[in-house]
């Protein structure tokens, strides 16, 4: 029997590394010498910790949220043959996984990460050495022009395209980045691959290598991602030592090599050419294309960078087929793609599903609903270069340009779920500030643009709106995709634009009516004591930090407003739900 | 600039461990960083003479990361979460409970030097949000009351070492 333990940065967070080291102290304890090993996260963050028992004859047991207090009774039903029902996971949890079609995410919290032999017992490096053997580059090139994968890290660019094109330059020296800057605030597929998978990406870089002539790879990781870093480390060493690495690579002339540079954290050097200036040690700053990174990239010579997601497909691409993976999906859209569903989700987690796929299912059917059985507002989609679909678009197909057709776009995969507690024009200042934040500072569209428009959306939801506003935002919006250089301030309107699009009843209730339907924007909230529902307990008044409010000799609570800061702790303590916000 | 004659052997085998490999402005930062938790303006200067990189180069790659800082932090770093879906779940709230117990906020150390609080964009564990990460320990589905048990379990953690030394001290007297 092999014991697993989900050990991903989300598991670890949910306390999964203690349930790790518990079991290996009590299987010590008992005697036992069953194989007990980390694997990546599976998807169902959610239900971190999850512990897998997996029996000889294939029958797996599955426990999720799992606390070290449980251990005992669990390894106790397991030796004696009855499993105990406490932890043990729902069956219609368990069936979720089968409604996704997995190819990325495959051997994500199947096989552990940190030993190379685990991927090579999955088809490992099967796909490279099918290259090296039998076919040219080429034919690897056109394996990946059937499969018609686009890239998975947002603007759906077609992969053999690229490859192509570095593939005809004749430089003798070329190079492969991966893009693993995943910056993204909501997505976290990349993370999870490199920490669940490690080799895969490795391997489709060395496709990639092979296919354009380069013998040179780059991985470009968040430095925020310190488990990536260790685990893509150890997986280089380890395939080095088996020589699948270096040179001669299955006894041929095929030499390939990598190395990883840590980001430092800079959301812009997700743009290709910023990745590009970042690599060479310089500040991340974007620079007018052309020439492509794949004439001109790191260090003046022929570079194909591809996102994280995008390398773990290739591999699968190669030993089905491009025609396998071209039937999976629709139209111009191949494939499957992985979503990061969080925000108001009852079940949030990755997901990995063939395009086509409407995003309704995806929020109901896998994650399982809104949070609290709430009715959904809005789904933010592409993360803060994207835009938000309204519920009435829910049906729309995960399709590369379907979604675009809404406003928002397929990006890097962040799917974040919005229930009426969310306030759209709160939202649109959170992704603006951040792009306002993460501007380079080299256009001044971009710079000062989105300066201005934090400005108007602060002074909205400070109450302060003015008749006039939402035009002069759809300007600069509009003035700010025109005449910025890189992806990050052509896109940096889209959440504002989209939610106007959307929602511009709400903002004309900010500015008009100076109120915050969803009850978030502070300064347009009021607080009230209902009298009716009081029950004068005085916790309301025991807990206000500014002493705001009253309490006269009838023990009746009012709130003063002006001296109210809005913090919202006498709705959190008021047990019978006697404070109304309006 | 004491500091730096101390560690000026490992700024030397920063410097050179680095020294034939093109665009490692980046690493040789990450690693004096590591080595100070912080980058002295001094130190930039000694890597600029070591290096002959512009110090202005390194001064704009130290100021333009986010990695980066150009002062010292406390103790414990505390790296909350802003990313959307904890926003969407509550993060500014708890932004509040810090602020409520430790009175510092985005970018400040606390008195005693044992707090410092970084907001960050994104740690990729959003479906725990919100999230928070206290040196290297994250800790996730964040409520008010379980930030306040965690802040007081260090404080009460350095309040023990404190008095262990005292007495130590003490004994040594």
């Amino acid at each position: 029997m092999k014991i697993v333990v989900g050990l991903g940065s989300c598991g670890i967070a949910a306390g999964a590394q203690k349930v790790y080291d518990e079991i290996k102290n009590q299987l010590k304890a008992r005697g036992v010498d069953n194989k007990i090993e980390p694997v990546g996260c599976n998807g169902m963050c959610y239900l971190e910790p999850i512990v897998e028992f997996i029996h000889e004859d294939g029958k797996k047991h599955t426990y999720t949220k799992v606390t070290t207090s449980a251990i005992e009774e669990i390894l106790d039903g397991i030796f004696q043959g009855q499993p105990c029902e406490k932890h043990l996971i729902d069956a219609k949890q368990g069936d979720k996984l089968y409604k996704q079609n997995r190819i990325a995410l495959k051997n994500c919290g199947v096989i552990n990460p940190e030993n190379i032999n685990e991927y090579i017992e999955n088809k490992g490096y099967e796909a490279i050495k099918k290259c090296v053997k039998e076919l040219t580059p080429i034919q690897v090139i056109e394996e990946i022009k059937t499969s018609n994968i686009r890239g998975r890290g947002g603007a759906g660019f077609p992969t053999w395209f690229k490859w192509n094109v570095a593939m005809k330059n004749k430089e003798d020296q070329k190079y492969i980045i991966c893009n693993a800057d995943e910056g993204d605030p909501g997505a976290f597929m990349d993370r999870s691959i490199l920490e669940g998978d490690p080799h895969a990406v490795i391997e489709g870089m060395m496709i990639a290598g092979y296919a354009i002539g380069a013998q040179e790879g780059v991985i470009y990781v968040r430095a925020e991602y310190p488990l990536a870093i260790v685990r893509l480390q150890k997986a280089i060493d380890q395939a080095r030592e088996l020589n699948l690495l270096g040179v001669n690579i299955f006894n041929s002339s095929f030499k390939f090599d990598l190395k990883i540079k840590a980001g430092a954290g800079a959301f812009v050097c997700g743009e290709e050419t910023a990745l590009i200036a970042s690599v060479e040690g310089e500040r991340g700053m974007p620079r007018i294309k052309p020439p492509f990174p794949a004439e001109k990239g790191l260090w003046q010579k022929p570079t194909n960078i591809n996102n994280v997601e995008t390398l773990a497909n290739i591999p699968w691409i190669i030993n089905e087929g491009g025609k396998a993976f071209a039937d999976i999906g629709m139209a111009n859209s191949q494939g499957t793609k992985v979503f990061a569903l969080t925000g108001k989700i009852k079940d949030g987690g990755l997901v990995e599903v063939p395009m086509g796929t409407s995003i309704r299912e995806v929020i109901y059917d896998i994650g399982g609903g809104i949070r609290d059985d709430k009715e959904c507002k809005a789904v933010q989609l592409g993360g803060p270069s994207g835009g938000c679909v309204p519920k009435e678009l829910l049906d729309t197909l995960v399709d590369y340009e379907a979604i675009t057709k809404t406003g928002a776009i397929m990006g890097s995969g962040g799917m974040v779920v919005m229930d009426d507690t969310t306030c759209m024009v709160d939202m649109a200042k959170f992704f603006l500030d951040f792009t306002c934040k993460e501007s380079c500072g080299k256009c001044i569209h971009c710079r000062l643009g989105t300066k201005r428009m934090l400005e108007i959306l602060d002074r909205i939801t400070d109450g302060k709106g003015q008749p006039g506003d939402i035009e002069l935002l759809e300007d600069l919006g509009n003035g700010i995709k025109e005449g910025s250089l890189c992806g990050l301030g052509q896109t940096a309107p889209n959440p504002v634009l989209s939610t106007i699009k959307y929602f511009r009843n709400e903002y004309e209730k900010h500015i008009v009516d100076k109120t915050c339907p969803a009850k978030q924007c502070k300064a347009l909230l009021t607080y009230e004591v209902i009298q009716e529902k009081c029950i004068k307990c005085g916790l309301c008044f025991r807990n206000c930090s500014v002493k705001a409010i009253a309490r006269d000799e009838n023990k009746t609570y009012t709130v003063q407003h002006e001296d109210c800061i809005k913090c919202g702790v006498c709705v959190d303590v008021c047990p019978v739900g006697a404070v109304s916000v309006n | 600039m004491s500091c730096c004659r101390e560690n000026d052997d490992k700024i030397d085998r920063i410097v050179k461990k680095f020294a034939n490999k093109p665009g490692s402005t980046i690493s040789i930062l990450q690693e004096i960083q590591e080595l100070y938790n912080y980058l002295p303006k001094d130190v930039l200067a000694k890597v600029a003479e070591k290096t002959n990189i512009n110090p202005a180069k390194i001064y704009g790659v130290a100021t333009f990361y986010k990695q980066f800082r150009l002062n010292p932090i406390g103790k414990y770093l505390i790296l909350l979460c802003q990313g959307t879906a904890c926003h969407v779940n509550g993060s500014k709230k708890i932004e509040a409970g810090i602020y409520e117990e430790l009175k510092i906020k985005d970018g400040e150390t606390t008195e005693d030097g044992i707090f410092t609080l970084n907001n960050v964009a994104c740690l990729g564990c959003c479906s725990l949000s919100p999230v928070m990460m206290i040196n290297d320990e994250t800790f996730g589905n964040l409520t008010t009351e379980r930030l306040v048990e965690i802040i007081n379990e260090i404080k009460a953690k350095e309040l023990k070492t404190e008095v262990v030394k005292s007495e130590e001290s003490r004994q040594v007297v």
